[in-house]
């Protein structure tokens, strides 16, 4: 059983209007060295795999198909065990 | 001896798909047989499907809660198969707010909706541009004529790459854009921040898919608010019965089976 992580953001040509909003807090808040600040989803799940590679291959199909739109976004998968 | 002659076309029957979380299917039901005298058949989401009906609209709401993403998970409803189908096969299919999430969702449109570039949930009435009148949805429209039809949606910023921009605008795919009172497609008139103030698009092999954000549904008599969505349903019912007719025409034509 692989522990997997799915990363999903928005692709960066496109606004993100979360991410510009949380970020003019930050600033409000002082914070003016953090900028470019992004928001996306992050999606565990357990896979039954024999490797990790076959793990990472059934994560990245799901995304494909259901997790990620790949008009509006990319997505990055971790790994565990 | 001679066959029963062919009986003469009957009112189109328009199928409404039923998702968990649609709340906009009666409303769309009441709409078509106010306006364009046909019949709503009600599709539930977990059948396979259409019944035989004319022409399908995919309504608005929050199918599914909009988890994951809007029309995400309503994609892969067992009533999508046939409504897929039956948009190569060149069915009439108009899919609203949820409804246009969905088929793009689906892939039946191109492009995608994020969320509103203001983050809030735009719930108003906004003027439209109809800019493309050859469309079976858009037939009883004028050119440039300017439609107040109300909007409800957090998630209805159109957005593609160039390439399928490029796309639409050379095959005249856009329908409705944003625009004021006056039909100026200023910024401020753009509720999303839609790319280049779409609004609606049409798609499908034969042109015979429209997606859009705004709801003529909710536009559909003067107790609304507006009568303005009218002309979009009298549009579909007219596309329906010209092609109930042809056919109709086509068996009276053909010689009788021997």
């Amino acid at each position: 059983m692989a522990k997997v992580t799915v990363f999903v953001t928005l692709k960066p040509t496109l606004l993100d209007t979360q991410g510009r909003t949380v970020e003019n807090a930050v600033h409000h808040l002082g914070y003016s060295d953090v900028t470019d600040v992004r928001i996306g989803k992050v999606i565990e799940m357990d896979v039954a795999a024999d490797s990790a590679e076959a793990a990472r291959s059934r994560a990245a199909a799901l995304c494909d198909k259901l997790l990620a739109n790949p008009v509006t976004e990319s997505y990055r998968i971790e790994v565990d065990g | 001896m001679n066959s029963a002659p062919p009986a003469p076309p009957a009112p189109p029957r328009i199928g409404v798909v039923v998702f968990p979380g649609s709340n906009c299917d009666t409303d769309a039901g009441n709409a078509v047989e106010q306006t364009l005298g046909g019949e709503a058949s009600y599709l539930w989401h977990a059948d396979k499907d259409l019944e035989n009906v004319d022409a399908v609209i995919v309504p608005g709401g929050f199918s599914y809660g909009d988890a994951l993403r809007a029309g995400a998970i309503a994609r892969f409803a067992p009533i999508m198969e046939p409504v897929a189908r039956f948009t190569a096969d060149g069915g009439l299919v108009l899919g609203i707010c949820n409804g246009f999430q969905i088929l793009c969702e689906a892939g039946l449109l191109p492009g995608a909706l994020a969320r509103n570039e203001g983050l809030r949930f735009v719930c108003r009435q906004v003027y439209l541009r109809v800019e493309n009148t050859d469309t079976p949805f858009t037939s009883h429209y004028r050119p440039g004529q300017v439609l107040r039809i109300p909007t409800a949606h957090g998630e209805g910023r159109f957005t593609c790459d160039d390439a399928v921009y490029d796309r639409l605008i050379g095959e005249n795919a856009v329908v409705f854009r944003y625009c004021d009172a006056d039909g100026r497609s200023t910024p401020e008139a753009n509720p999303n921040g839609s790319r280049d103030h779409i609004a609606g698009i049409v798609g499908g092999p034969q042109r015979n898919v429209l997606g859009m954000m705004p709801h003529p549904e909710r536009a559909a008599c003067a107790w609304l608010g507006s009568e303005d969505g009218v002309g979009l349903f009298e549009s579909l019912g007219a596309a329906l019965l010209d092609g109930k007719r042809a056919a109709f025409a086509a068996q009276r034509a053909a010689p009788a089976p021997v």
